[in-house]
């Protein structure tokens, strides 16, 4: 049953790419969005399956075949569900299918065959993305892995024809190799190292070892996946791709570039808590990148003017902080963040495309306002999007960032709890920035449409709220934005965190470093009733005071955003003049392209040119080759003339064949 | 050896008494038959078809029938499906071929029947006689098709050639195998085996390895023992030159293993060493000969012997693992040098010859299916994934490694280099020359089920690769190698 759960958008991706270009839109849309439909039905009865079990022996595995065996090499072709991935199954076809739905309106400008193309690259994403989450050993996870890599570079790349588009199809792919490098080290690395790749059976022969103190393998292959990570997951130093990433239709960024795909690191980490649990050097590096990318991220977020590209920072930012999550070993927490994240940045992804589709291409925020009595049920729910985002109390990024930031703080990590709350600010405000100048506010005059995604019909003037198939997904998806939250509210006001009891075996036991509230937690993550309720009076004072101050920090977002972007604009200019050069430097996103144009991309140019191309390639290996082909060559004529088709000569040979051997051994 | 053969016996020889029956009705049924008809190609198949049915009461049989004459047992039944499938394959691309150049049928399927009897026998024989037998009945089968096409002066000179340069390292193989008699005093390999225990400082024995090895380097055409290939290869009917390099070959490796692995393991450490040059020299040779060759089946030829110095690495392994690649590389290297020789065969029409380079000029435009599954073929022969041909070389090679061998595989890879630029020359004149002359490129109904089936094994094996792997594995270790691994420690 669970290769249904790949297998039923696959199999859209076929008749979509197969048919595609001689059936109606309509029947393309419904292959697409039955495929993800019915995939979703599946994972639900899966998952209502999995639920079913007791708790400690929650997995479903099926082995679709065994794929290579060769002497102890031996991998299968297994799907595991277990409840990581059962959640993970669940937001990818959940919200896939909602996005699928979205799109039908969205794309319905394009011709039928680049519709068909759109949607086979879609439903072919979602299965690689399933393959990906469902994979139970490392093999498995790759293919998907590398799928959605591909899917990622073909949408984003998919108005083709548009350099831009092209351009950052390949940058997205090149930085993604890069950190897919690391990846397969670390994966060839865990092999050598453990001789299998199933997740299961590294974390059962983990288990056994201490966590390692000093740096050694295990701190190497799991620093070697986090490169990986940072690739998909667009984390400092290779999250360059992502804001480009922008360049692809809408709906594709919010379901690939925010709800799933970047997100895959993060998963991956997840699914590999307990080996990296007994790395504590490569989780310090995990937590403080996460910390970085999602402070600069922020930063960058705070001044950028393209609506899409703001998200994009964003995203980045959320990502960062799943990936503090992880580092400091609260990995319900992260993925409770990656859950609740996939709801609301999904919502603010569609609400800008609803925005953008009913502007006609326009992106610029500077060119918005005003927006919010033209496009009410757009602006309802992308204000809902942005409270929840924001961590406005009782919204589920508040319950999902709250949890972050007070595991953080008991773990003691009072920096990173600091850089993290500062984020928290910075995130409230540049929403609600976008919120402020896009919807209120008076529209920037008419608009000379520059139409990069819609080249509309310049005719229809007048605005028009979304169509009911957006309407849908995003109603949909602000009723979620609110409640997702709420299978995650923390003992300390009253919940009980179904969602760590949930995830809890898929993390094993995971090792926390000694800290002073390693008991604590140590009892919250193992249900003992008396301990757990012991610890959890010693600690929720403490919860509940960080509550307040965060509800407090996002609440105080808003209110700059209120202040420097509606009540005074003219503030946020005078601001922006006062400090020129962090504008300039933020504006430029911390100059980190220039970077690797100037450190990486230019000297390979100039060392491939000189160096490869006239140095080693016209000298060296042709050299080289024209020798050896020419020796090669001579050799192969002089046998030939051997061969004259003497039946003697033949004959010679074989006898002089028997003597050399002979020969031999009469000589030793 | 002792007198009688129960009925039992005959119980465990039925796929060969299957074949020989089939073989005798295609006989008749030339006679019967209308002159030229098609119909005697289908009978042939389903004597084909007959005897692969008959192997299913044998898939684990394990016993010596005969006393001890032959073996029936996994190992041997691999062969024989490798050997009818590429009877069966052959077949197939004989029907139009024989057509254009005019021959006469009957004789020709009741060889092809023979030829396989033969081989089928070779791989089950677990005594010098039995194999002897089983190779004269090959080998005189090969004689005649060499030489079908009379009108032909280089089929005839082929035929000739092979026949003489054949019986003369026939004579050498014997020399070997009676001095093997004569200090053992039997003909039975396992018995042999024992025998030949604390006799390895003999030098008369060693004079035995000697000459078996040149008489099998004879046969699977080994440099300095491959003169006669590219001859044989260019002048006989195509589709004999492509059963020949796979049907034929694949049956001396069986008996070379047969007569090495069961009868001579405690010689192992000479004949490891002997194969090992042969390995090297072989691959080299017929690598760099193939470089400048013009003619395709000549081309082929050199590829063929070079692909049997990759084989015999499995032998210098001498592992349950290096058999079991060898077991692979041969199923595979079936499908695609089969459907190589069929894209020739398909090249052969009423005004065109078409083995020469230059007659592939442009085939992608004449004929893309054609090109692209030449094309897949090229690839798998280098060794280029996902074919098959790149899985059967990491499975080589990767034996190799396992058995310490390591400069094996390295010259190995090395020649797989060199071969790609044939391979690939080939792929350039179908893609980026123009058009060759001559009258379109056509298929017939059985031309196209042999490269079909040719097509969907050389990706299927090198997609999904286990169930051969699976397979050939459990087949090698019926081979009596514990044993040689056991001598080697």
């Amino acid at each position: 049953m669970l290769l249904l759960i790949p297998l039923l958008p696959f199999v859209g991706f076929l008749l979509n790419a197969s048919f595609g270009r001689r059936i109606s839109k309509a029947a393309a849309g419904a292959i697409a969005c039955g495929s993800m439909l019915a995939s979703f039905g599946v994972s639900t009865i899966a998952v209502w399956r999995l639920v079913g079990l007791p708790p400690e022996s929650r997995a479903l595995a099926q082995t679709v075949l065994r794929w290579i065996t060769s002497g102890d090499f031996d991998v299968s072709f297994t799907l595991r569900v277990d409840p990581l991935s059962a959640l993970m199954i669940l937001v990818v076809t959940g919200i896939g299918s909602l996005i699928h739905i979205y799109s039908t309106a969205y794309m319905h400008e394009e011709r039928d065959s680049e519709y068909a193309r759109y949607f086979s690259y879609l439903n072919l994403f979602a299965a690689f993305m399933l393959v990906l989450v469902l994979g139970s050993n490392f093999l498995v996870m790759f293919v998907g892995w590398e799928g959605v890599g591909l899917c990622s570079y073909l949408l984003i790349g998919f108005w083709y024809q548009k350099e831009s588009a092209a351009d950052a199809g390949k940058k997205a792919f090149i930085v993604n190799r890069i950190g897919d490098f690391g990846f397969i080290l670390g994966m060839l690395l865990a092999f050598v190292r453990f001789g299998t790749l199933d997740f299961q059976e590294i974390a059962r022969s983990v288990a056994a070892l201490r966590p390692e103190t000093t740096f050694g393998t295990l701190s190497a292959l799991t620093l070697l996946l986090f490169v990986g990570a940072t690739g998909k997951s667009a984390q400092i130093p290779l999250h360059v791709w992502l804001p480009d990433a922008m360049e692809g239709p809408t709906p594709v960024s919010a379901l690939i570039h925010a709800a799933t795909m970047v997100t895959a690191g993060v998963y991956m980490i997840g699914r590999n808590a307990v080996l990296f649990g007994h790395a504590p050097h490569t989780l310090t590096i995990v937590a403080i990148i996460g910390t970085a990318t999602a402070l600069m991220a922020g930063t960058i977020g705070l001044v950028q003017n393209d609506i899409k590209r703001v998200l994009a920072y964003s995203t980045v930012s959320q990502l960062g902080y799943m990936f503090l999550a992880m580092g400091v070993g609260a990995y319900t927490a992260g993925i409770f963040h990656l859950f609740t994240h996939a709801f609301f940045k999904a919502l603010l992804f569609l609400g800008s495309g609803a925005v953008i589709h009913a502007l006609a291409g326009e992106q610029d925020l500077r060119r918005m306002g005003g927006l919010k009595r033209e496009l009410p049920i757009t602006y309802w729910t992308f204000f809902t999007g942005a409270l929840a985002i924001a961590g406005v109390p009782l919204l589920a990024g508040f319950f999902s960032k709250d949890e972050i930031l007070y595991r953080t703080f008991a773990g003691g990590h009072l920096w990173l709890w600091t850089v993290g709350l500062l984020t928290s600010l910075l995130t409230a405000t540049y929403m609600f920035r976008v919120v402020f100048l896009a919807f209120h506010g008076e529209r920037a005059g008419e608009h000379p449409a520059p139409s990069t995604e819609h080249p509309a019909p310049s005719t229809q003037r007048h605005l028009h709220d979304a169509p009911p198939a957006m309407a849908l997904a995003l109603i949909v998806l602000a009723a979620g934005s609110v409640l997702a939250g709420y299978v995650g509210v923390p003992r300390a006001v009253g919940g009980s965190n179904r969602i760590e009891q949930f995830l809890a075996p898929s993390f094993g036991e995971v090792r926390l470093k000694p800290d002073a509230t390693n008991d604590a937690r140590a009892a919250l993550l193992q249900p003992g009733q008396e301990r757990q309720e012991e610890a959890a009076s010693a600690t929720e004072g403490l919860e509940r005071g960080l509550m307040g101050v965060s509800s407090a920090i996002a609440l105080g977002g808003i209110g700059i955003a209120w202040f420097f972007f509606l009540k005074k604009k003219r503030a946020a200019d005078e601001m922006a003049v006062r400090f020129a050069g962090v504008h300039r430097v933020l504006a430029n996103k911390y100059y980190v392209d220039e970077m690797y144009e100037a450190a990486v991309v230019q000297p390979i140019r100039i060392a491939s040119d000189e160096g490869l191309w006239n140095g080693v390639d016209v000298r060296v290996i042709d050299g080289a080759v024209n020798g050896v082909g020419g020796l090669v060559g001579g050799s192969s004529s002089a046998l030939r003339r051997i061969q004259t088709g003497s039946v003697r000569l033949y004959a010679v040979s074989v006898m002089l064949g028997v003597v050399v051997i002979l020969g031999y051994y009469v000589w030793r | 050896m002792p007198p009688g053969i129960s009925t039992s016996d005959f119980y465990y020889i039925l796929p060969e008494l299957v074949l020989t029956g089939g073989a005798l009705l295609v006989l008749i049924a030339d006679v019967l038959l209308p002159r030229g008809s098609k119909a005697l190609a289908w009978v042939t198949l389903l004597a084909i078809g007959a005897t692969i049915a008959s192997l299913v009461p044998f898939g684990s049989t394990h016993v010596e029938v005969a006393h001890g004459l032959l073996a029936v047992d996994q190992f041997a039944l691999f062969f024989k499906i490798v050997f009818l499938g590429a009877a069966a394959l052959t077949v197939l691309m004989s029907v139009r071929y024989l057509e254009i150049e005019g021959a006469s049928p009957g004789e020709y399927y009741f060889l092809i029947l023979c030829a396989t009897l033969g081989m089928m026998i070779m791989a089950g024989g677990i005594d010098l006689l039995t194999i002897f037998i089983g190779l004269e009945t090959m080998a005189v089968s090969f004689y005649i098709l060499a030489g079908f096409i009379k009108p032909n002066q280089r089929s005839n000179e082929a035929a000739v050639k092979y026949f003489l340069l054949g019986a003369f390292s026939l004579g050498i193989l014997l020399y070997g195998m009676s001095i093997m008699y004569g200090l053992s005093g039997t003909t039975n390999l396992r018995t042999m085996a024992t025998a030949f225990v604390g006799q390895e400082r003999d030098p008369r024995l060693v004079l035995a390895v000697i000459l078996v090895v040149a008489g099998l380097g004879f046969k699977i055409a080994a440099v300095p023992f491959h003169m006669w290939a590219p001859d044989v290869y260019e002048g006989a009917p195509t589709p004999v030159t492509a059963f020949l390099s796979v049907g034929s070959k694949a049956a001396s490796f069986a008996m070379l293993l047969r007569i090495f692995l069961e009868g001579l393991p405690s010689m192992s450490a000479d004949w490891r060493l002997m194969f090992e040059v042969l390995a090297i020299v072989t691959m080299t040779i017929g690598n760099l000969a193939a470089l400048t060759q013009t003619n395709i089946k000549r081309m082929l030829a050199y590829s063929s012997i070079a692909h049997a110095g990759y084989i015999l690495i499995g032998v210098v392994a001498g592992t349950p693992r290096g058999v079991a690649a060898m077991l692979i590389y041969l199923l595979i290297y079936a499908f695609m040098q089969l459907g190589a020789f069929t894209i020739i065969i398909i090249m052969r029409r009423q005004d065109v010859v078409g083995d020469e380079l230059k007659d592939f000029s442009g085939l992608h435009i004449r004929h893309p299916f054609a090109a692209f599954a030449m094309l897949l073929f090229m690839l798998s022969l280098g060794g280029i994934p996902p074919t098959a041909g790149f899985m059967g070389k990491f499975w080589l090679f990767g034996a190799a490694i396992d058995a310490g061998y390591v400069r094996l595989a390295v010259i190995g890879v090395l020649n797989s280099a060199i071969s790609l630029y044939y391979y690939i020359r080939l792929v350039v004149f179908m893609y980026l020359k123009p058009q060759g002359a001559g009258s379109p490129v056509t298929t017939s109904p059985s031309l196209g089920i042999a490269l079909a089936v040719a097509v969907i094994g050389t990706i299927f094996l090198g997609v999904y690769p286990r169930l051969l792997f699976d397979l050939a594995e459990m087949s090698a270790r019926t081979l009596g190698v514990a044993a040689v691994t056991a001598a080697i420690r």
